[in-house]
């Protein structure tokens, strides 16, 4: 039991950490909280149901289709929405608002065409039988979303860190005014890193199906919450940190799912509360806010 | 400004007040009229932290839940007579935001998540099946009460008279500049001696008892309800909408943003949800982008012109 829950905590800890991804990567290089993070997901979701159920093509393809497309998609949205946020008062507040706004425009968009239905993908699709680990049969999609989810976050660490676009983002994270000053162009790389953010939520969104057994147009919200008590637990601003974030959530997850499964929906709720307040280094730690 | 109290008690609450005694008399839907009350109570409290604080809790509607779950666990496991009852979720409220006050740590988008995320525990604690001897669980509440929505609406009335006092107060007291000193610079506030955390305790708790009081009136009116729909998200939504809306930090504006977009809402978003759904994701998009300010900026604004 107790390895079980380990095992499928690390697999899960793998895509959760996916899921989270995106939103830290957007929040570390705008400092704006991406409401709409997890209807990126659900649209991802609703692509793999058509590319992979519907039309059959290849899991990598419906991959990088989601992936290619979400990323052009992410542009505009970026040009449209952030440039002029960033101009208010309080960015950072208000950003939760109007991205809770796309939230609401895209989810109310995705039910009036497609309706309300739930709807699921049979794991079976992605070929290959259950693995027997343990003593216990693990669906071989819960594995090939967790190879994913590494290949992706490989891909995130090899684009910040060994590309020059990768460093100029890195830059924007560290120093933004500097940033600015030494001549990098901060809206397109921020609009890059917004475009990467929604493609690796619609790529979440492509196993979505598969690691949370159905999807309707209403689960980003409680999505969102799953992706900041991840990145939250990682530290936020930091993209990679998500992997150590996912993986404590989905292990602690897991063991609850396992010893007191009634409570185990309360967790990600708990964990986001109990980080913030009992580790708030690098969030705020004085009793008084800084201005 | 001393006059300018009196002026806006005179100018904005009474007559308010005055229209939703005078309503019932020539609109026979005493419930939506209820509604519109719960809703400006609602946008008043969430205007005292938002506007006065400058702290955006998306988890507002847990103090509205934990006030309709006082009340009606007061009223079942202890049988207290209503009225108490009423002020017990009001207590209820008060308890709640004294667990989440070291949230007040936290600024911006942290806090706002945060307290969604304090409200959809608490949530998922009272809809626990395994509590469900306590709360009801996931089965929901039934009281029996005696049907009175003539008291209840009486009540509802006094409630958002105390909270609008108090929002017009804050706007013209020392207490309430020393909050918006703290808001807008809290270091050089708190090297004018201003007690930032303690300032900050206060509005939070009163917010919270606003939302609790007039959660219980709305569990009490509801009688039947499960716990999803007394910690709807949409609770909260709608009351930062309703005060962004309008202008946080003034008296009418969230007035004004409830009676529009409420009245908007019972127009087009009971029939059609999912248009509304669209038409408001876009308002609220619109609202940040070119009037982050809200109404009340725009008539200052031709006012200073």
């Amino acid at each position: 039991m107790l390895a079980y829950a380990l095992a499928t905590g690390v697999i899960f800890g793998l895509y959760f950490a996916l899921v989270g991804v995106g939103m830290n990567l957007v929040f570390g290089v705008m400092r704006i909280v991406n409401l709409a993070h997890g209807d990126f997901i659900m649209l991802g979701a609703f692509a793999a149901f058509w590319l992979f159920r519907g039309m059959g093509l290849p899991a990598p393809v419906v991959v990088a289709l989601c992936f290619g497309a979400f990323f052009l998609i992410g542009l505009p949205v970026y040009y449209a929405l952030v440039p002029r946020l960033q101009r208010a008062a309080e960015p950072e507040m208000l950003s939760l608002i109007l991205f809770f706004g796309l939230s609401q425009v895209i989810e109310a968009g995705v039910a009036m065409l497609f309706g309300n239905t739930e709807r699921s993908i049979p794991s079976r699709l992605l070929g290959g039988g259950p693995v027997h680990l343990l003593g216990q049969t693990i669906p071989y999609a819960w594995f090939y979303a967790a190879g994913v989810s590494v290949v992706m976050m490989f891909g995130v660490y090899v684009y910040l860190y060994r590309t020059q676009l990768g460093r100029q983002t890195r830059a924007i994270m560290a120093q933004k005014q500097e940033a600015v000053a030494i001549g990098i162009d901060v809206h397109k790389i921020s609009a890059i890193a917004f475009g990467i953010g929604t493609g690796l939520a619609a790529t979440a969104g492509v196993f979505a199906p598969f690691m949370l057994g159905s999807f309707t147009p209403s689960i980003g919200v409680p999505l969102d919450l799953t992706s900041f008590a991840v990145v939250i637990i990682g530290s936020l601003g930091n993209p990679l940190g998500t992997v150590l974030g996912g993986m404590i959530f989905g292990v602690s997850l897991m063991l609850m799912r396992t010893y007191f499964s009634s409570f185990a929906d309360l967790l990600p709720n708990l964990v986001l509360i109990g980080v913030l307040l009992i580790r708030p280094s690098g969030l705020l730690g004085k009793r008084v806010r800084h201005a | 400004m001393p006059k300018a109290f009196p002026r806006e008690v005179a100018m904005v609450i009474l007559p308010l007040l005055l229209l939703f005694a005078i309503l019932p008399f020539v609109y026979d839907n005493g419930l939506l009229l209820l509604n519109f009350v719960v809703f400006l109570v609602l946008a008043q409290g969430l205007n005292l932290t938002y506007g006065f604080a400058g702290y955006l809790p998306f988890g507002y509607v847990g103090f509205f839940g934990a006030g309709a779950y006082g009340f009606s666990m007061l009223v079942t496991l202890a049988g207290a007579p209503p009225l108490l009852a009423v002020l017990g979720g009001g207590a209820a409220a008060v308890a709640i935001g004294l667990l989440l006050s070291p949230l007040l740590r936290l600024q911006g988008a942290y806090f706002g998540l945060a307290s969604l995320a304090a409200a959809q525990a608490l949530l998922q604690l009272i809809a626990n099946p395994n509590l469900s001897d306590l709360t009801g669980g996931p089965y929901g509440v039934k009281l029996t009460l005696p049907y009175t929505p003539r008291l209840i609406y009486i009540l509802a009335l006094v409630i958002l008279a105390v909270t609008m006092t108090l929002v017009a107060w804050l706007r013209h007291s020392r207490f309430g500049l020393q909050l918006k000193a703290a808001r807008d610079n809290p270091i050089a506030a708190s090297m004018a001696g201003i007690d930032i955390v303690r300032g900050r305790l206060v509005v939070w708790l009163a917010s919270a008892v606003a939302a609790g009081l007039i959660g219980a009136v709305f569990a009490w009116r509801a009688s039947t309800f499960f716990p999803e729909a007394v910690f709807d998200l949409n609770f909260s939504i709608f009351a930062i909408v309703f005060t962004l809306f309008g202008g946080a930090g003034t008296l009418a504006g969230p007035v004004f943003g409830v009676l529009l977009l409420y009245g908007l809402y019972n127009f087009i978003g009971v029939s059609a949800p999912q248009y509304f759904q669209l038409g408001f994701g876009l308002l609220i998009m619109l609202l940040v982008l070119f009037f982050p300010q809200g109404l009340a900026a725009l008539f200052r604004r031709k006012g200073a012109a």
